[in-house]
């Protein structure tokens, strides 16, 4: 018997197949970044994914599980990627493996493995890592051609691994702090808005060059959308609670918030939208669900973001949503065929 | 131009379907036997009239139905009855079931047929020869017609002829309808006549141009509110639910009859032998079934009922590496057990398989939750829940999330990216939820005839202490009152026959007692269901019941 029961026939479009098609939508977005700001990231990624690949196969032995097929459905590598461009580049390597060991062993396997993590483990390894490393992860790589001091390639390497930069150039030169970052310290500084983003670190739309990036990420998340292997109702719900959310608060007081666009492509707005919240395992299943997950996300992100001590929000955002998806799944539940009118 | 809906989900999978539509519809040579099962239909399985040795004609009566939900079954040729005895059957439980056995002449000699004239007929009449003519629905759910054109509480506005034949690789409704499309035309007129029907809508999937054409021919002889509808293709489109909710827009729910919204729907094979039956006074003895999959010349033929399935197979030329065959279509099919089984009133697709065209699905991954699955669900169902649900046998919260909605059309297995046999897992919650009704059942059953047993005892002692002491007081009576005998008598007479008075209501009280538990005691969700759903029950425990024979002789292997 070639199968034992219906249907006998089934649409080729695996977990692994969706998982690398959503890293191939990663790539626009990681080009520009090494465009604007050099290859570290090139190398954060390859260490990243070394380990998850590694911690990935470890818990997979000591869980008596099949390793062959699970590493095979690039979820951890996903996971990797995420980690390693949400995190700053010129952090110490380590930082970036602590991270991702962590997200692996701990935010995925221990909760089950694949399917069964309520968090999502990019983000609890980027919320361990600012909750515990907060210094290093202020490590920001600075635009290149912006006339300032620049690392080559191995130069970038070489500090990575260990830490030492070329004589005569302090980290303070080749790093900053982010555009989110900036803005919030000016802003305390009693600086208009309209003042703080004429400093060149700032672009046409958020930070100079992190908005060329976040561009990026956004046409990988369109061809996400496009290609249907993400439905739109989390990256629209997202974007658009933020626009309205920083909208009127720019309305109502443009001199101490930044405009909408701004807060659309500075720091892991972009990102996030297609790339994070949209982690199937981790977000609601209904329609409903998901524009409430990513409302309350865009919510928490512009709070967090303004309001908050970290700079930027949108990790203990998605996190803070994860822990409702149980509830807002279970008053979310859409009515079945038949039932949609009291029946006569 | 009528406005069509839409219902939830659907998918498109390849439809293979242009394989068998190259030729005409073409006749099964006379096969060697014939092994025709007395239970092809919904319902009560026949009661066999025939015995070994008999000689039978065509289209006489061999199994008359039982009564309630039943059907007749006939001699599909002219030959001997060589064997009346279990033989494993297409079905889905894979046990076996009463058939007799038929060694055709070769004759092929009818019985005495006469037709009807239903106009001149009342409806009861009609349905009695449907009846005995043993016409089912032949879009495979096999419900027997008669009961179908019954006339309930609610009239019937709008009668629905499936010609959608969704499925991928079936063409038998398509090639009925290019070749036939009067004689289907002329049943539905019957049907709409019986059911006292305004309109008449046949809904065609759009993959079958020449099949809408035909029957627009076909419609232009006949009356009034008569509409050919190209629907568009998608499967599941042709589940009834889904076929009415396009034409007509309404949504009949899980547990509520069609009719009750106005709404009956019977297939286009079944139009047709409705036709037959009365026209010509044939009993449904032969159908059409698509032989495709693993074949030299996929095709379809005109089959008597009891056919072997190798039979098909051999004629259509069976490619060497085909391994087992699937009766139905890829999506809802029934594998069979073997190739010797026989054609049935539901056959109406045998698939040759082979490992290279059905490859073994790829081992399941743990669900993420992409809800793939829920898009597509045509009964608007969380299947990535009831999933969770059926693997923590939390049979419960999956009966909560309208399992038995669910019409286990494959969508959501054909599109998991993790491979997972989602429809396996919502039978095995279905019929465990039904086993351990059953089991409850009869526990419950147990219970009470114990509560029974033990208030009897007790009523007894208590009779028994009153009737000593009315025989006591009668005869402390007698003694006292030794000259009024005459007059004393009837007291005693009077205070025995009261005690037994009340024993007897109180049986009373005990038996609605144990009506009204056992009425309590019914599930929330499988009440009030439909016959079909009701067979379904029964097609599922039987399954259960091979599983556990299964299990049990696996565990009694060992020890011998």
């Amino acid at each position: 018997m070639s199968a034992f029961f219906s249907p006998f026939i089934s649409k080729s479009d695996s977990v692994s197949a969706i998982m690398l098609r959503v890293m191939l939508a990663l790539i626009p977005g990681i080009a520009l970044y090494v465009w604007y700001f050099g290859p570290a990231i090139l190398v954060s990624m390859t260490l990243a994914s070394l380990t998850a690949l590694t911690v990935e196969a470890a818990m997979l032995k000591i869980r008596h599980r099949p390793i062959a097929p699970f590493l095979k459905d690039n979820s951890a590598l996903l996971t990797a990627w995420l980690i390693a461009l949400s995190i700053p580049p010129l952090a110490p390597w380590w930082l970036v493996v602590v991270g991702t060991a962590f997200a692996i062993a701990i935010a995925k396997h221990l909760y089950g493995g694949l399917g069964n993590n309520p968090f999502n483990p990019a983000m609890i390894a980027y919320a361990v890592l600012i909750v515990s490393f907060p210094v290093q992860m202020t490590h920001w790589l600075a635009p290149l051609n912006m006339g300032g001091a620049e690392l080559n390639f191995m130069q970038q390497l070489h500090y990575l691994l260990t830490g030492a930069l070329p004589d005569g150039i302090k980290l303070d030169a080749v790093s900053m702090a982010t555009p989110l970052d900036t803005l919030k310290t000016q802003l305390h500084l009693a600086h208009p808005v309209s003042e703080i983003l004429t400093q060149p670190i700032f672009g046409s739309l958020a930070g100079h060059g992190s908005e060329m990036v976040a561009l990026g990420f956004l046409i990988g998340g369109l061809y996400l959308l496009a290609t249907r292997i993400i439905s739109w109702h989390l990256p629209v719900a997202y974007l658009g609670s933020l626009f309205l959310i920083a909208g009127a608060f720019h309305l109502a007081d443009p001199t101490h918030y930044a405009t909408p666009v701004f807060h659309w492509f500075a720091g892991a707005t972009m990102l996030g939208a297609f790339f994070i919240l949209t982690d199937p395992v981790s977000s609601p299943t209904t329609h409903k669900g998901k524009l409430i997950f990513a409302a309350g996300a865009a919510l928490l992100t512009y709070l967090i973001r303004v309001f908050g001590a970290f700079p930027d929000g949108m990790a203990f955002a998605v996190l803070l949503m994860n822990i409702c998806v149980p509830l807002i799944d279970a008053y979310t539940r859409p009515k079945i065929f038949g039932n949609k009118e009291q029946q006569s | 131009m009528k406005t069509l809906h839409k219902f939830h989900g659907g998918i498109h999978p390849p439809t293979h379907k242009t394989e068998s539509t190259r030729t005409p519809i073409a006749r099964l040579p006379m096969p060697a036997k014939l092994v025709i099962p007395f239970h092809q239909h919904v319902g009560n399985i026949a009661k066999p009239l025939v015995q070994v040795g008999d000689y039978v004609l065509k289209g006489q009566l061999i199994g008359l139905p039982e009564d309630g939900i039943s059907s007749a079954i006939h001699a599909s040729t002219s030959g001997t009855i060589s064997e009346i005895g279990m033989q494993v059957v297409a079905h889905a439980s894979g046990l076996p079931d009463l058939c007799a056995t038929l060694i055709p002449d070769g004759k092929d000699e009818w019985i005495a047929r006469e037709t009807t004239d239903y106009r001149s007929a009342t409806p009861e009449q009609v349905r009695k020869v449907l009846r005995m003519a043993g016409v089912v629905g032949l879009g495979g759910a096999v419900f027997p017609s008669d009961l179908k054109l019954r006339i309930g509480k609610h009239a019937i506005k709008t009668l629905v002829i499936n010609g959608a034949e969704c499925e991928p690789y079936i063409t038998c409704d398509d090639m009925l309808m290019r070749e036939r499309a009067e004689e289907i035309i002329k049943g539905a007129e019957i049907m709409r006549w019986a059911l006292a029907a305004e309109e008449i809508l046949i809904g065609i999937e759009d993959n079958k141009p020449e099949a809408i054409l035909a029957m627009q021919i076909a419609t232009r002889a006949s009356s009034d509110n008569i509409q050919i509808i190209a629907v568009p293709t998608l499967y599941p489109g042709g589940g009834a639910k889904q076929l009415i909710r396009v034409l007509t827009g309404i949504e009949v729910a899980a547990g509520v009859r069609s009719t009750d919204k106005g709404v009956q729907c019977f297939n286009v094979a079944t139009a047709q032998s409705i036709y037959r039956a009365l026209q010509f006074g044939e009993p449904l003895v032969a159908r059409i079934v698509t032989v495709t999959g693993n074949v030299k010349n996929a095709q379809n033929l005109e089959v008597l009922i009891g056919t072997p399935v190798g039979d098909l197979l051999s004629f259509a030329g069976a490619l060497p590496d085909t391994d087992s065959s699937i009766m139905g279509g890829p999506m809802m099919g029934l594998p069979l057990p073997n190739s010797e089984v026989s054609i049935v009133k539901a056959a109406n697709c045998i698939i040759a398989s082979s490992p290279k065209l059905f490859p073994a699905a790829p081992p399941a991954m743990p669900c993420i939750r992409c809800t793939r699955c829920a898009e597509v669900c045509p009964a608007e169902l969380q299947p990535q829940d009831l999933y969770w649900f059926a693997k923590a046998k939390d049979f419960g919260k999956a009966q909560e999330f309208n399992l038995f909605d669910c019409i286990e059309c494959g969508a959501c297995s054909y599109v998991c990216p993790s491979s997972i046999p989602l429809v396996q897992y919502y039978r095995f919650a279905k019929s465990e939820i039904w086993a351990r009704e059953s089991e409850k059942n009869a526990s419950d059953a147990a219970r009470e005839r114990f509560e029974f047993r033990e208030y009897r005892t007790e009523r007894e002692k208590i009779e028994k202490a009153e009737k000593l002491a009315a025989k006591e007081k009668a005869a402390a009576a007698a003694k006292v009152e030794a000259a009024k005998t005459a007059a004393a008598q009837p007291i005693a007479n009077a205070a025995v026959s009261a005690p037994q008075d009340d024993a007897q209501a109180k049986i009373q009280a005990a038996i609605e007692h144990a009506k009204q538990q056992a009425a309590a005691a019914k599930p929330k969700n499988t009440e009030q269901l439909t016959p079909q759903q009701q067979a379904t029950i029964a097609d599922i425990e039987a399954r259960r019941a091979r599983i556990q024979e299964l299990a049990a002789s696996d565990v009694a292997a060992p020890k011998e």
